[in-house]
């Protein structure tokens, strides 16, 4: 596990990182619904192969973070620079292109499309020739097909998905279809991918080998990794950097250890628990 | 991805089956087993399947409701009557395909029109916006005429003496024109892109599909082919009347789409053709016509709700596969 050091900004990323552009920057990011703020004071520093960690209790407001990241929500206040690059006003699609991806809490996969065609959306916007092209099969449209074909088997290879390629995604018991999203995500070539909860749902065994994916993933790809978990051994064990979101605001940021120990954190999550004992 | 049979093969023997199809009912009706009645009827049939598979763009393909295939029909009609009636230079038959053409564009324009404001806002606007569209241009091809001291579409006295250049024939190259198109398409990465946006909206948007483009891609798509079906329409008829494109008529083709299964292409088809055909052959219970019709889309639905073929394709793979089923399940019996 490595050491967080400052950046020019005043986030702080792995020492491995410096010297490199943030992934993300994020800085007072703030998003009001009517009377209620959901989030607020949002600042964040992700290194380009940083794994973090966004925590905290239901309705804490993480879900919506990822909801302003990827402009599904915009903003009230503050600004997200992605690989330096200010996101402000960008539509969805948009900001897919320039370098981030997600999954979503509650599964979102194209249910009535095969395994494979699931990947290939991801890889729509790799793929290049136009639709006069796909009329008369031209050879630009076989070549990209094939090409994207390879690629997509190659996303499957990496949770051993390949028999399942011609499934309907729909059909595919509730673990399986959370890693094809993950793939889905990749397909579009980002260079952050953000996963709610990947692990919901999982057995012990396989939150461990997810782990070992999400850390191979980001060893192969060289991407950055922010994720939404609440399992504590997944978080602690695979996040550099972990943030702690309560009342829709940053209650504490730090390494796994620092965060263990910070009476804050003990607090925020005890005095949850409690009220849900109630 | 992998298929049995690879693709030339395929594209030969989809070719073959076709030009086969043809000579037998031009040979069927030289011989006048086929007569002049049902070969209108086969002619009409065509027409219908053109605009069923390309309604089914919209609503099977793109999962949106337009209620006005009518409105598209009237201006690819109206568009290419009117330049078949002032064309006298060239003959009607080579003049034909190239009206067809401009009539399904000014269709697409239309389409392009009101399709991009309505698409572009997330929810169903896209029904009453058609609708209301089908009827503008219904009014308006009734009205034109004297509102501008023109003489254009003859309003209510009837746009006489089209050429009638639809032909047995040339009404299903067109089918199968279309049908390859539309096939060639949903095999794309564009088709996939309308898929997705169909399948889920939000998840398309996160993978990088850009949502109003593809939505007004289908759109225009699906006016361009209603407009070759309307053009077809009146090169059938010879002689049109703002009448027949009323709100019915729209409904008539969507019926056709939700029996064949939204999403299926030959559903589509298979169905234009059974829904036409069959309440010609029930002429003789006239009376209990509309009756037996009404019944029988009640029966299916019943039995298929999600329509005769689903969101499944008719193919060579599927038949293959139909018969290895038997094969195993009496092997597995003995
Ligand atoms: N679109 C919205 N409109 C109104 N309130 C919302 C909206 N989205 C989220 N919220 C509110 O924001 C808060 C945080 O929700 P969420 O981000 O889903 O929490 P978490 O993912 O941490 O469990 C909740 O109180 C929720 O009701
Ligand atoms: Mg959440």
């Amino acid at each position: 596990m490595s050491r967080l050091v400052p950046t020019p900004s005043t986030g702080v990323i792995p020492e491995r990182d410096l010297g490199k552009t943030p992934v993300l920057e994020v800085v007072r990011l703030g998003i009001d619904f009517g009377g209620l703020t959901a989030v607020d004071d949002f600042t964040i520093t992700v290194g380009p192969t940083e794994i973090c960690g966004l925590i905290g209790p239901n309705g804490a407001g993480k879900t919506t973070v990822f909801n302003l990241l990827t402009n599904v929500y915009q903003p009230t206040r503050g600004t997200i620079l992605l690989n330096g690059v200010p996101t402000q006003g960008k539509s969805v699609h948009e900001v897919n292109k320039m370098g981030i991806a997600r999954t979503f809490q509650n599964v979102r996969l194209f249910k009535e499309m095969s395994v494979e065609d699931n990947v290939l959306i991801g890889l729509h916007n790799s793929m290049n020739y136009n639709i006069f092209e796909s009329f008369c099969k031209m050879p630009r449209y076989i070549r990209e097909e094939k090409r994207s074909h390879e690629k997509a088997m190659e996303l499957l290879s990496i949770f051993n998905m390949e028999h399942l390629a011609e499934d309907r995604a729909g059909s595919l018991p509730y673990g399986v279809q959370r890693r094809l999203e993950i793939l889905r995500a990749l397909a579009t070539d980002p260079s952050i991918i953000l996963l709610d909860e990947p692990a919901a749902g999982m057995n012990p065994n396989e939150t461990e080998a997810l782990m070992q994916n999400i850390q191979k993933i980001r060893d192969t790809f060289r991407i950055a990794v922010m994720l939404i978990e609440h399992d504590m051994n997944l978080v602690m064990g695979i996040c550099e950097g972990i943030a702690v979101l309560n009342y829709g605001r940053i209650i504490a940021k730090g390494t796994p250890d620092e965060i263990k120990s910070n009476p804050q954190v003990i607090e925020a999550y005890l005095g949850n628990r409690r009220n849900e004992g109630a | 991805m992998k298929k049995k049979f690879n693709l030339p093969v395929r594209q030969l023997a989809t070719v073959g089956a076709f030009a086969l199809f043809l000579l037998l009912g031009n040979f069927l009706m030289a011989k006048k087993i086929i007569g002049l009645y049902y070969t209108k009827v086969l002619m009409v049939a065509a027409i219908n399947m053109i605009l069923a598979v390309s309604l089914n763009i919209a609503t099977g393909f793109l999962g949106q409701l337009p209620l006005g295939s009518a409105g598209f029909m009237a201006v690819g009609a109206y568009t290419s009557a009117i330049i078949m009636r002032k064309v006298t230079f060239v003959s009607p038959a080579l003049a034909f395909p190239v009206c067809i053409i401009i009539g399904g564009l000014a269709a697409a324009l239309c389409g392009f029109i009101i399709g991009l404001p309505a698409l572009r806002l997330k929810g169903d606007y896209i029904a009453i916006i058609t609708l209301g569209f089908a009827e503008i241009i219904r009014i308006v091809i009734l009205n034109i005429d004297s509102a501008l001291g023109i003489t254009l579409t003859y309003g209510a006295s009837n746009l006489k003496n089209i050429p009638k250049t639809t032909t047995f024939t040339n009404a299903f190259i067109w089918v199968f024109i279309v049908c390859y198109l539309v096939s060639a398409l949903m095999k794309s990465r564009h088709g996939r892109a309308i898929l997705s946006i169909r399948d889920n909206e939000i998840a398309a948007e996160s993978c990088g599909i850009n949502l109003t483009y593809y939505k007004t891609m289908a759109f225009i798509v699906y006016a361009f082919f209603t407009g070759i079906g309307g053009a077809l329409y009146a090169g059938y008829l010879g002689i049109l009347n703002p009448s027949g494109f009323s709100f019915a008529k729209s409904i008539d083709i969507l019926v056709m789409v939700v029996l064949g299964g939204m999403g299926s292409m030959t559903g589509s088809v298979i169905s234009a053709a059974v829904l036409t055909i069959v309440p010609e052959i029930l002429h003789a219970f006239s009376d209990y016509r509309m009756i037996v019709y009404s019944l029988l889309l009640i029966v299916v639905m019943i039995f298929r709700p999600a329509g005769l073929m689903g969101n499944k394709e008719f193919s060579m793979d599927m038949l293959t596969g139909l018969f290895k089923k038997k094969a195993k399940g009496e092997r597995s019996k003995k």
